[in-house]
């Protein structure tokens, strides 16, 4: 590897590093400590809030894993990614003020805390809480192995190296800086992304002899590379149709984006946010996906998709330019993980021990606790992520998908219907959570849609006749939503 | 007595489904109906197969300046804080 690769990176790690330390002066001067430290003080602006929603959402398989599946499968991954455009916009339109100003009403910290007050029941609050700590724990240990694999093939260290790097890197300044921290990193990470994406495309299109070359040699190897329905013509449109509810609108039952709509400052913010946010996830998911089907004719015969991003960075580009777009995948995996580590953390610190171990806690106490809790579990992933057990592996599966079945009704219905009440929430989330499995593992692809979208109607359905039927039994909550 | 800024957030939720649904209309619209063809037999635009410049490029381009467009026309300032109610 040559050290003109290497520098860029080491210099992106010692920005991050410096933000940490700069952000962790806020934690000490600020009288709020759980506002501060979990929500950044509700400060965020246009473009951090823009950045830190789209880096948080892109992860290592937007710039490694998506690019590989797109060499494979052609211009019809592309399409596919590009269902990930509403992300940009859509959650926030959704969650958007009302949200906001609910939030600050409650003095919400987490989504949880808005679930407690929306519904008043404490089995929504463990039922959530277990969900959020088991499931992203396991989606960060897996983060975590790709950080770690990623650093491993860019500099020839070995796992257990690579991975220390990665994860001490990371941990140091989520620890001292909280969100602030978290979301100013994710700010410069997620330029990085955006900056990384558009040189690598350029430097593509240049080395391929422009879009017209490399369309023939696409079409020339096998037509179908430029058909909306995949290489081998397994792309159905109702399939593809049906990622819209995963990696789109779904998006809105994601904890991790959904806490992120309570900590920006005015509507202004939001506004500025929804423009930038959907620019810069439009430029990654398409330029990354359409960098993969494009590094076909450039570097033929890669076995291995996860290869081709790296590969192709490192022919295409001079070494100090490949070093800047090879950072673009390790910002979008930190920006993931630093998220999901806060959110984990704030979970049990917030929802856990203010709720039920120690609710009458001290400033000086809840500090302690947030840095040890914080602490704690950045170790534990290590830890796990050193020799990842089948088990975890397992549950990263449902992570993502799962979350949204959970989530996502308990949240929209919650901030719109006044009839929804705790028992729906309670049915649709045990429902959600349980289906997603049951059709992962027994029916994959039912229907040809992917196992997202029954879990996601069936908890509405579930949601709305259980909270229709025990309208009579429960006070009325809806006061909080007008 | 209602509080005058959710009927604000309602509004801007419905013309976030309004755009998901012109979005998708666009993107699928375009991809299978330019794109069911036979592949060996596309037109292109500025090199790439038409169904993939307007799904993917132009549409993705008409999405962002409508965004930008509602933004500016339809959504309003409000407070988040609670004393200026």
């Amino acid at each position: 590897m040559h050290w003109q690769v290497v520098f860029p990176l080491v210099l992106f790690l010692m920005i991050i590093f410096g933000i940490g330390i700069w952000a962790n002066q806020h934690i000490r001067s600020s009288n709020s400590f759980l506002q501060e430290y979990f929500l950044g003080g509700r400060e965020m602006g246009g473009f951090i809030l823009a950045m830190t929603m789209i880096a948080t959402y892109g992860s290592a398989s937007s710039f490694i894993g998506g690019p590989g599946v797109a060499y494979i499968k052609g211009l019809g991954w592309v399409l596919l990614a590009m269902a990930q455009l509403p992300a940009g916009y859509f959650v926030l339109m959704i969650l958007g003020k009302k949200f906001a100003i609910l939030a600050r009403r409650y003095q919400a910290i987490t989504l949880i805390d808005f679930l407690r007050e929306r519904y008043q029941s404490h089995t929504i609050v463990i039922v959530s809480a277990i969900s959020i700590i088991v499931f992203l724990f396991s989606a960060m240990m897996a983060q975590w192995v790709g950080g770690a694999r990623l650093i491993e093939s860019l500099t020839g260290l070995s796992y257990t190296a690579a991975l220390f790097i990665f994860a001490i890197s990371v941990l140091v300044y989520v620890i001292i800086g909280g969100f602030r921290a978290v979301a100013l990193t994710d700010t410069v990470q997620g330029t990085i992304m955006v900056i990384g994406t558009i040189i690598l495309l350029i430097g593509t299109i240049v080395a391929g002899g422009g879009i017209d070359n490399i369309m023939a040699s696409l079409v020339a190897e096998n037509p179908n590379f430029v058909s909306p329905f995949g290489a081998e013509g397994d792309l159905t449109p109702l399939y593809v149709s049906t990622f819209w509810i995963l990696i789109g609108v779904g998006v809105v039952g994601l904890p991790q984006i959904a806490v992120r709509a309570m900590s920006y400052k005015d509507s202004k913010s939001m506004h500025l946010a929804i423009i930038i946010g959907t620019v810069a996830i439009g430029t990654i998911m398409f330029g990354m996906h359409l960098i993969g089907v494009l590094a076909r004719p450039v570097l033929p015969g890669i076995e291995i998709g996860d290869k081709v991003m790296p590969l192709l960075t490192l022919k295409v580009l001079p070494p100090f330019l490949a070093g800047i777009v090879l950072a673009a995948p390790m910002a979008a995996t930190m920006s993931t993980v630093n998220a999901l580590l806060m959110l984990v953390s704030s979970t049990v610190v917030k929802d856990i021990y203010l709720n039920y171990i120690k609710p009458a806690a001290n400033d000086t106490e809840i500090k302690r606790v947030s840095f040890i809790v914080t602490t704690v579990i950045g170790l534990a992933v290590i830890l796990f992520a050193l020799n990842p057990p089948d088990f975890l592996i397992w549950l990263n599966l449902f992570a993502f998908g799962g979350l949204e079945a959970v989530f996502i009704w308990s949240v929209v219905l919650g901030l719109y219907w006044k009839k929804a009440n705790k028992y729906g929430a309670i049915a649709s989330m045990i429902a959600g959570m349980t289906l997603y499995i049951v059709i992962d593992r027994c029916y994959p692809s039912v229907f040809g849609m992917h196992t997202v979208t029954i879990p996601i109607m069936a908890s509405l359905l579930i949601f709305v006749s259980v909270s229709l039927l025990t309208h009579h039994k429960v006070k009325d909550t809806a006061l909080i939503i007008e | 007595m209602k509080d005058q800024r959710f009927r604000i957030a309602h509004k801007e939720a419905l013309i976030g489904i309004g755009l998901v649904l012109i979005n998708f209309a666009i993107w699928f619209g375009f991809a299978y109906g330019l794109g069911a063809g036979d592949p060996a037999h596309y037109s292109y635009i500025l090199g790439f197969p038409a169904w993939f410049f307007y799904s993917c490029i132009a549409g993705t381009g008409f999405m962002i300046l409508l965004i930008w467009t509602v933004m500016k026309l339809f959504f309003k300032e409000v407070p988040f804080e609670e004393e200026e109610r």
